[in-house]
């Protein structure tokens, strides 16, 4: 067999298109809740995420000037910046955060939209997540938007012309897992834009499990920056990612209840 | 006159255009975006943009988060 016909196919040549920018990485990760500059770097890189989110908040005025800054150990030449909308409890404020966010990143027009509803749970409120789309989307926006784990909604998010949906996996920072698999299958059934969990995934199986149920991606950052070794877990999630991917690609067997034996029973000499 | 930056009651000298603030907050240089009274000014408009009593400034920049 040629060289070139014996290695299938597989997640490492297998990309992902999101508002005609393509990435070879289904791994989008956060920046946020790491040590220090340096872990955030070596994490990131290790993770081999394309995709880095970011936030958005008032510069230190009258301190140190020589502070580094995230973008200068992630340098967007490098990384697809992803601003987000974090800490947003209403439309204004989560509009006027990716106008600054624009601006800041010289009229890149990539973000993250998300409404929070609710402090203790952080769940989306959903008619504000909406109302801010619409008007984001007007404006020029290319909106990822975070939302519960609703296929109605999912579908509406998408017909408004958000260009990702991420529904969560469980709370923000929980690392609870997938709570609702079957939901989340739905929404990518039914999805004709690239849809990535986001929020929620606690460990390497979470985000081999979400991408089993084909998700396009999934987007995490406490799961990797809360872990004791972030980098080594940036590593793990890299590789669940991937395995979750391929095995999505393969397409796995059909589970049954009773054992089938995989030796041949023919040819039996006892 | 007094303004407010980033939540902050500042006096500054009349008639300072907001690139002259940037400046004085030894931010000149630094990736940062600016807003005030919530509404956006844009880089190429910061040298053009008049600050007036009462105004609120906000400066932002980018930082670790998911």
């Amino acid at each position: 067999m040629p060289q070139d016909q014996a290695i299938p196919a597989g997640a490492a040549t297998d990309g992902f298109t999101v508002a005609g920018r393509s990435f070879r990485s289904r791994l989008l990760v956060g920046t946020g809740k790491y040590k220090d500059m340096d872990e955030t770097a070596r994490a990131i890189d290790a993770s081999g995420a394309e995709i880095v989110t970011v936030a958005v908040r008032r510069s230190n005025i009258g301190q140190s000037a020589e502070e580094p800054n995230i973008l200068d150990v992630l340098p967007p030449e490098r990384y697809t910046i992803l601003p987000n909308t974090a800490g947003c409890y209403d439309v204004d404020s989560a509009v006027r955060t990716c106008h600054l966010a624009r601006e800041l990143l010289d009229g890149h027009n990539l973000v993250k939209l998300e409404v929070l509803g609710d402090q203790k749970t952080l769940f989306p409120d959903m008619l504000q997540t909406i109302e801010a789309a619409r008007v984001l989307i007007k404006d020029g926006f290319d909106v990822m938007v975070y939302t519960n784990d609703d296929p109605i909604i999912a579908k509406q998010l998408e017909d408004l012309g958000c260009c990702a949906v991420m529904p969560l996996a469980a709370p923000i920072g929980s690392g609870l897992g997938i709570r609702n698999p079957l939901n989340i299958l739905t929404i990518v059934e039914n999805a004709s834009v690239p849809i990535l969990v986001d929020a929620g995934v606690g460990t390497a199986s979470d985000a081999a499990v979400a991408m089993e149920l084909g998700c396009d991606g999934v987007l995490m950052n406490t799961a990797i920056a809360a872990a004791k070794d972030p980098v080594l877990m940036a590593s793990a999630m890299r590789k669940g990612i991937e395995a979750g991917r391929e095995a999505y690609l393969a397409g796995r067997m059909l589970a049954k209840r009773f054992a089938s034996a995989s030796s041949p029973i023919e040819g039996t000499f006892f | 006159m007094q303004i407010t930056i980033n939540g902050e009651a500042t006096e500054i000298p009349d008639d300072l255009y907001m690139s002259a603030l940037i400046d004085r907050l030894g931010l000149t240089g630094r990736r940062i975006a600016v807003e005030v009274n919530q509404e956006l000014v844009p880089r190429s408009r910061l040298d053009a943009h008049p600050l007036h009593d009462g105004d609120r400034v906000e400066i932002i920049h980018a930082v670790g988060g998911g």
